[in-house]
């Protein structure tokens, strides 16, 4: 029997947009784009120049720390651009995609030994889907994990299903959760307390966790931090539940299919839904398509955490959702004087907390400019960690690294706080100094 | 609203280049203050909370504002009692009456204002200085700092304690958030300690000044409840009346009742701590009744009636109220953990109390209660701190054996 954990603290964001449960396809896409930004604690060296046709699955670029991190395309056809920004970093890679496309075998035997697993997933690319933490950066091959942590929950605003998203796809999941199995002694499910999706209620070879509550109740972090928290020299893989069903299909068709179902939401959208979608593709027709006329900001990934692709933007290799609101336009007289029956606020400043069911449209405006920190015991409402949040932020601003450790930097990723940056008083950018506190610790650690 | 705008935007080109681009800040201020600026987020998350740091501090502002016209109107309808000018038989309605008000707007309105100017004029000189944009938190404290004088404090000596609060109080540590005592204390502890015949003693909470053919009453006294405690161990006022704050006093401390109802908006809102409030309040109450039991052994008899008061006196007469709604729950100086609250409202109250029944020099203990838990906070996070730091390790180590 699976344990249901509670989660009190944290905050549902009364966003309009939910997505439906309807299935839509997004149509063949004319170009696809891989960014190394993307794969946290790569370091990218190009395998690749323009003109070089390729196969999906085929290496793009790898880690040149650990050459066997492989990044493979998602789509075969001709590399057509490689753009590069300030001093020579590598942006984006370009693809102009085949009508049809082929992949590269790799083969549907399914070996028992975890080295032959592990080659399997590194050289077809599918390594890429596994985090490990500390650092929430791309997992490292030569570790051994105490745990592998499945994340079967969608509890960030309009995050994609996975009862919807995993429709269809048992076998792979099924598959998957194999494979990760031989990975490590210890495969973990997270659900939410009221699924009822048979293919996560019924998954073989995991240890089930059930978790409710607001967001950030499905993040990784609260999960890891509920069943086996992480000490210093710890190390626990990561992965979302609709990546395991591609890593399945990788090893029962021997191809590297990068295809998700993925909700896209958000008050932009003209109608918010599921679409069949492949990471890496480009997002123009189908914003075109699906997004109403106006000036959107064009998101992949959550509002919590995704980035801001523009209009003719790719979206992102590893993500799982799209979000389209309204970037925020028109300064707003005396805002912070009225009584703001119209502005969200999770405090009860504003007098819209007289309406607790109202849904919002809400912008891209930081409602204020940023300050120094001044409100204590605010994040703590919406992080439901045995963390001190101002005092971590502190160290970290201070590059403490002792301190960092001492109170707990190990056991948290930038996502866990983006619900204190939303309602941050002095709007702070915290989910970026959370990232260079880890980026700083790992420099420092290997 | 446009035609503001415009104004701000022909203006911007001059304090943005040349001789002017000391006045940035402020001009940065005004227009923020008017327009709520159109920035986007630009890195984390998409969208943000309505809630800025103006919005917290006009909320304690709103909640102030009841405290602060009352004591224009207590500040008139003192002066002119002192006076025998009032017909005690109508009561409430020779409270409310447009000369009182008048009397004590024309008094706190300036000390308002000189507040603001001193304390905003160095905040935008460092502001200038370090280029960063002003911050907020003066907004709370240059109200609250006149909010803690006699009515009679020459401005200077106002002006004067704002700049060394703000200088010495908060721009030496790094400024805004950085700070370790509450400023608006901060000013007035140096003006308490600086101007004593001007800020403590029975002559100060009233004005006495008679016009041409007015007198004073007969046996007049302008002592506060606490200073007839400590000298005489009685009071000549009620607690009812304490509670509804006709009684002298300084501006805004004087009624409890409006100070309660700031206090519940500021819970209500989330702004104020309620944990502090609530701490202070049980700690308040606790030296009280330890005071009761012990009443009896003291050999003087004006310690005697000063520690068997019942403990919802020391409620309603003097700043406990004003102290721990207020100044207390000031985030930056109070303690900075949820745990470490508790222990800094508790001891404020209790320490608070306790100097102002045992040191007749000190009638008003609030002061230097906070004050001195100021200092204590970040000693207090510290253990607080510590014990999480340990619990990780004690988890490390049960992980590893």
């Amino acid at each position: 029997m699976s344990k249901t954990h509670i989660i009190r603290k944290g905050l549902n964001l009364p966003l309009l947009g939910e997505p439906s449960e309807k299935v839509n396809s997004s149509g063949f896409s004319s170009s696809f784009a891989l960014r190394p930004s993307e794969f946290i604690g790569l370091n990218p060296k190009l395998n690749v120049k323009v003109g070089d046709k390729v196969k999906a699955g085929e290496c793009i670029f790898h880690d040149k720390s650990n050459d066997k991190i492989l990044v493979t395309s998602p789509v075969s056809g001709e590399i057509t651009a490689i753009d590069r920004g300030p001093k020579r970093r590598l942006d984006a890679i370009v693809i102009r995609p085949e009508e049809k496309c082929h992949y590269v075998n790799f083969g549907k035997e399914f070996p028992f030994e975890k080295e032959k697993i592990i080659s399997k997933l590194l050289l077809s690319g599918a390594w890429t889907l596994l985090q490990m933490r500390p650092y929430g950066c791309i997992a490292n091959p030569m570790d051994s994990p105490k745990a592998i942590f499945v994340n079967g929950m969608a509890s960030s605003p309009f995050a994609s299903k996975p009862s919807i998203s995993l429709k269809g796809k048992e076998e792979f999941f099924a598959a998957g959760l194999k494979v990760l199995n031989a990975l490590s002694g210890k495969t973990v499910l997270s659900i939410s307390s009221n699924e009822e999706s048979k293919i996560l209620l019924h998954a073989e070879g995991v240890e089930l966790h059930r978790f409710s509550g607001p967001h950030p109740s499905g993040n990784t972090s609260v999960h890891i931090s509920k069943v086996s928290p992480i000490n210093k020299g710890d190390i626990v893989w990561t992965i979302a539940a609709l990546d395991v069903a591609i890593i399945g299909q990788l090893f029962i068709s021997g191809e590297y299919h990068l295809d998700r179902l993925v909700a896209a939401g958000g008050s932009g959208m003209k109608e918010p839904g599921y679409f069949n979608v492949r990471g890496g593709q480009s997002m123009s027709v189908f914003f075109n398509e699906n997004v109403k006329p106006g000036n959107y900001r064009f998101i992949s990934g959550s509002v919590l955490t995704g980035n801001n692709i523009g209009k003719e933007g790719y979206l992102g290799y590893l993500t799982k959702q799209i979000t389209i609101i309204p970037e925020g336009e028109n300064t707003d007289f005396l805002g912070w004087v009225l009584p703001g029956f119209d502005k969200y606020s999770f405090s009860k400043a504003y007098f819209s907390w007289l309406f607790p069911n109202r849904k919002y449209n809400l912008t891209t405006k930081l409602n204020g400019e940023e300050r120094a920190f001044v409100v204590t015991g605010q994040y703590d409402k919406v992080f439901p960690f045995d963390i001190f949040p101002n005092q971590l932020l502190k160290s970290i601003w201070a590059e403490d690294l002792e301190k960092m450790e001492e109170l707990g930097i190990y056991e948290i990723v930038p996502e866990d706080f983006a619900l204190c940056e939303v309602i941050c008083t002095s709007k702070q950018p915290l989910q970026e100094m959370v990232r260079k506190g880890l980026d700083v610790l790992y420099a420092e650690m290997n | 609203m446009k035609f503001l705008q415009n104004i701000f935007d022909s203006a911007r080109p001059v304090v943005t280049t040349g001789k002017l681009k000391p006045l940035y800040p402020l001009y940065n201020a005004l227009e923020t203050m008017l327009f709520v600026p159109d920035h986007n987020a630009k890195s984390g998350a998409h969208v943000r909370d309505a809630i800025d740091l103006k919005r917290t501090m006009i909320t304690v502002i709103f909640a102030l504002i009841p405290a602060l016209i009352f004591g224009m109107f207590n500040a008139g309808y003192q002066h002119y009692r002192a006076l025998g000018l009032l017909n005690d038989a109508i009561g409430w309605l020779q409270f409310f009456t447009l000369d009182n008000f008048l009397f004590g707007a024309i008094k706190v309105i300036p000390m308002i204002a000189v507040t603001y100017i001193a304390g905003l004029g160095i905040e935008i000189y460092f502001a200038y200085r370090n280029s960063h944009a002003v911050n907020e938190g003066f907004l709370v404290s240059g109200l609250l700092i006149p909010m803690t004088m006699p009515i009679d404090m020459p401005l200077w000596m106002v002006a004067i304690s704002t700049i060394f609060a703000v200088l010495i109080g908060k721009e030496v540590f790094g400024g805004t958030g950085m700070n370790i005592l509450n400023p608006a204390l901060t000013a007035r502890a140096f003006a308490f300690f600086a101007y004593p015949s001007f800020m403590s003693g029975d002559k100060v909470w009233i004005n006495t000044t008679t016009g041409q053919g007015e007198a004073l009453v007969d046996g007049f006294s302008g002592a506060t409840a606490l200073g007839q405690y400590a000298t005489t161990g009685g009071t000549t006022y009620s607690a009812w009346d304490a509670f509804l704050g006709i009684i002298p006093g300084s501006i805004g401390e004087t009624s409890t009742l409006l100070i309660l109802l700031g206090g519940i908006y500021l819970i209500a809102t989330g702004i104020g701590s309620w944990k502090i409030m609530l701490s202070s309040l049980f700690g308040a109450i606790a030296i009280s009744l330890i005071f009761n039991l012990v009443a009896p052994n003291m050999i003087s008899p004006e310690q005697q009636g000063f520690l068997s008061i019942p403990f919802y006196f020391h409620l309603v007469f003097g700043s406990w109220a004003f102290s721990t709604v207020f100044m207390a729950t000031d985030p930056v100086s109070a303690s900075h953990t949820e745990k470490g609250k508790w222990i800094y409202g508790f001891f404020i109250g209790f320490l608070g109390i306790m100097i102002r029944v045992f040191n007749p020099a000190y009638p008003e203990g609030m002061m230097l209660a906070i004050l001195f838990m100021n200092v204590m906070a970040p000693l207090i996070d510290h253990y607080v701190v510590e014990g999480n730091v340990k619990k990780r390790l004690k988890r490390l180590k049960l992980s590893t054996k």
